[in-house]
């Protein structure tokens, strides 16, 4: 049997990645896919954990996690065309009508 | 019965005329301000007389007879409550202050009548009227209390009458502050006298402390500092040293209130308050020889301003106080009665004084300075004579009014255990000033040529609605002091008689030293030595005045140190000016005001203000609106948390 510590190792891996690119990547579809391979990282973990103590807590989380992230790509990828749609862009630095 | 059961009825009067006046008839024809002005003044004269015929028919038991109307001020022990009281010493105060205030009100009609203020005018004075009738009614000290501070808040209102004029509201305002130097003493005698007999009401106080063992000699007890805290009330309110200053600065107010407030009523309030708690005095031979040198010495030191000045409501105002140290040398003497009698022929001859002056003002159409009038005695005869009746009876003048009191005076001073040989002779040579700056103004008023431009100013009498009212006084100060007039070959002072139940036990303390018969031989040399006194101060001044004028300036001139420090008043508005007044305002401009209220109370208030803003100006810069330096933060917190979480499971 693999080891848990690859696995964890794995998900922290992708973790870090997903919030490297997160921050770092100016394109919101981008960012997206980021938030989503964070997610996934955890789920990895969870289910490593899962399988590691016998549990199954783990993995109705990650089916929580699954649905969350569905409806959260729903809304998020609306929000993103509604963007795209009135701002010819999607560049996440132009997107400040916020700021100061 | 029915006044006195109704007692509230006769100060409810005057205050019913200054609302009508003053809220619900506002800028009405002067026949409507008159209806309603002289009209309740007149029915408290009424109402007070009724209730003197019903107050003699009592029973001498039932005297001081008391009315309890509403429950006022209770908290835990305290309580203090609307209620009146009427006896001897209280029915000489309210006949006096309603049948002068009357007079007064009848006088103004025609003084104001061309001012544009006539309505206000009246509503003051009614309120004056309330509030002195307030204070004599009282039963307890804090209802005393309200009417003092109610007669203090309606001369000031009537000193600064003309507001327009600076000098008015200044008037005005040294009023209200002296006054209030006074009343901070009036406080603590009154929280004293809670403290020592857990009530301020006359009827509970009095006995309590005439039952109580007095202060031994020269020791500072309980009573000694009761009594002298009420008298730096009474001294602030009756102009006494070191408090007077600001009787002569109110004469810048209308005539007739000089005659009704600064002359008549108010100001003698404080021999009023002396006597009602004439007990706690008589129990500190401290406080009465205190009493008696701050009136001696006022005496004298005002009749000595007097001498020089040449404003002619000025001469009168030192006159005031002077006679009002008269009063209180009676006091400390433990002459009661004769204080309260000087004070009632006081307000005869001194409103009579006043308001004669103010004929003498309206007749030279405004000018008060009389070195630039003289020979008016002609033109304006019903006000010279009149005025010429006060002046004899101011001077001590057999048969007049204040001969009776000034002599009653001046023999307690000189036979009653309290008083002494000093004290008379001050006294004595008080009547000499007295008698010389009276004859004084007279001489220079209405004698001699005329020194005013006959072209320029018509003389002209006053109108009937103001010689009325001199007239009735003029009477009054004649036959004022006769109740007095057996005392003088050996009969009774039926004026002492009638105060006689208030001051029993003034009376009793009061045994004379000499036997009756010795003390009456002396009385009559006193009296004797008086009247040569004045007689002199009668010649000096017809000899200055009539006979040689030049001699005054002469006199001036080669007396200029002690004839300028006279002129100057002693200068004791500069020494107040530079030791207290100035240093006042001096700490409380840069010490209070830019120190503690700007630099302290401003400073935190405005500096919490100001830590806020800047923290939140510095602060605002992390909502930069940009969504990557969110995703920034929220990933820093999550490190941040997590490596604590590490650390804790570490540890």
């Amino acid at each position: 049997m693999v080891p848990i510590s690859y696995f964890v190792v794995l998900s922290a891996l992708l973790f870090g990645l997903g919030v490297v690119g997160f921050l770092f990547r100016r394109n919101i579809i981008t960012m997206f896919m980021s938030i989503e391979l964070m997610l996934n990282a955890v789920n990895l973990a969870f289910v490593a954990f899962s399988r590691a103590f016998d549990q199954l807590q783990g993995q109705v989380f990650v089916f929580f996690v699954i649905v969350v992230a569905a409806a959260e790509a729903a809304v998020g990828l609306a929000i993103v065309i509604l963007i795209a749609r009135n701002r010819q862009t999607l560049n996440v630095e132009r997107v400040n009508l916020l700021k100061l | 019965m029915f006044l006195l059961e109704h007692l509230w009825i006769i100060p409810a009067l005057p205050l019913l005329g200054a609302a009508l006046n003053g809220i619900v008839l506002r800028r009405q024809a002067h026949a409507v301000v008159n209806t309603v002005a002289l009209g309740s003044t007149a029915l408290a004269f009424a109402s007070a007389l009724e209730l003197f015929r019903e107050f003699s028919a009592l029973a001498p038991t039932s005297i001081p007879w008391g009315e309890n109307f509403f429950p006022w001020i209770w908290a835990g022990d305290f309580r203090a409550d609307y209620a009146l009281q009427v006896d001897q010493l209280t029915m000489v105060m309210l006949l006096v202050v309603t049948g002068v205030g009357f007079l007064i009100h009848i006088y103004s009609t025609g003084y104001m009548e061309h001012d544009g203020g006539y309505g206000r005018f009246f509503c003051y004075l009614n309120l004056f009227m309330f509030f002195m009738l307030t204070l004599v009614l009282a039963a307890n000290y804090v209802l005393l209390f309200v009417g003092w501070e109610g007669v203090g808040l309606c001369s000031y209102l009537l000193v600064g009458f003309w507001f327009h004029k600076k000098s008015a509201t200044d008037a005005g305002n040294k009023a209200f502050w002296v006054n209030r130097v006074g009343d901070f003493g009036f406080l603590l005698g009154m929280f004293m006298i809670f403290r020592n007999f857990g009530s301020l009401d006359f009827a509970r106080v009095l006995p309590a402390a005439a039952g109580a063992p007095a202060d031994p000699a020269g020791h500072f007890g309980t009573f000694t500092w009761i009594a002298l805290a009420l008298m730096t009330g009474a001294c602030g309110k009756s102009a006494q040293l070191p408090l007077y200053v600001w009787l002569p600065d109110a004469m810048e107010g209308p005539t007739p209130v000089s005659a009704l407030i600064h002359a008549a009523t108010m100001v003698t309030a404080g021999v009023y308050v002396v006597a009602r708690s004439h007990i706690i005095f008589l129990h500190s031979p401290i406080a009465m020889a205190v009493v008696g040198v701050i009136g001696c010495v006022t005496a004298l030191f005002a009749a000595t301003i007097a001498l020089v000045q040449t404003d002619i409501k000025k001469v009168l105002a030192y006159s005031t106080v002077s006679q009002l140290g008269y009063m209180f040398l009676a006091c400390g003497a433990g002459a009661f009665s004769a204080g309260i009698f000087h004070l009632m022929t006081h307000a005869f001859f001194k409103a009579l004084l006043f308001l004669a002056a103010g004929s003498v003002i309206h007749a030279m159409g405004g000018e008060q300075d009389m070195r630039k009038m003289g020979g008016l005695r002609k033109q304006i005869p019903w006000t010279y004579w009149t005025m010429l009746i006060a002046t004899l009876a101011i001077a001590g003048v057999p048969g007049f009014s204040g001969f009776f009191s000034k002599d009653a005076i001046l023999s307690a001073a000189f036979l009653s255990p309290y008083g002494g040989k000093i004290l008379w002779a001050i006294g004595a040579v008080t009547v000499l000033l007295t008698a010389f700056y009276m004859f004084r103004l007279i001489f220079l008023t209405f004698f001699g040529k005329a020194e005013y431009d006959e072209h320029q100013i018509h003389v002209h009498e006053s109108p009937n609605n103001m010689l009325v009212p001199l007239v009735i006084l003029a009477v009054l100060s004649v036959i004022g002091g006769w109740q007095a007039a057996p005392a003088l070959w050996g009969g009774e002072n039926h004026f002492e008689h009638y105060l006689a139940p208030v001051f029993a036990d003034a009376a009793s303390a009061m045994e004379p030293s000499t036997s009756a018969m010795n003390a009456h031989s002396i009385e009559q040399q006193l009296t004797l030595v008086a009247l040569i006194l004045a007689a002199l101060g009668f010649f000096i001044a017809w000899w200055l005045c009539i006979k040689n004028p030049k001699l005054r300036d002469t006199l001036a001139e080669t007396f200029s140190t002690p004839y300028r420090i006279l002129v100057g008043k002693y200068f004791v508005d500069e020494l107040y000016a530079g030791a207290i007044v100035r240093p006042l305002l001096w700490s409380s401009t840069n010490v209070l005001w830019h120190g503690v209220d700007e630099g302290l109370i401003d400073g935190t208030v405005n500096g919490v203000a100001h830590l806020t803003g800047e923290t939140g100006d510095r602060v605002r810069h992390v909502e930069s609106g940009n969504t990557r330096s969110y995703a920034s933060w929220m990933v820093l917190g999550a490190v941040v948390f997590t490596s604590l979480l590490l650390w804790l499971a570490v540890h």
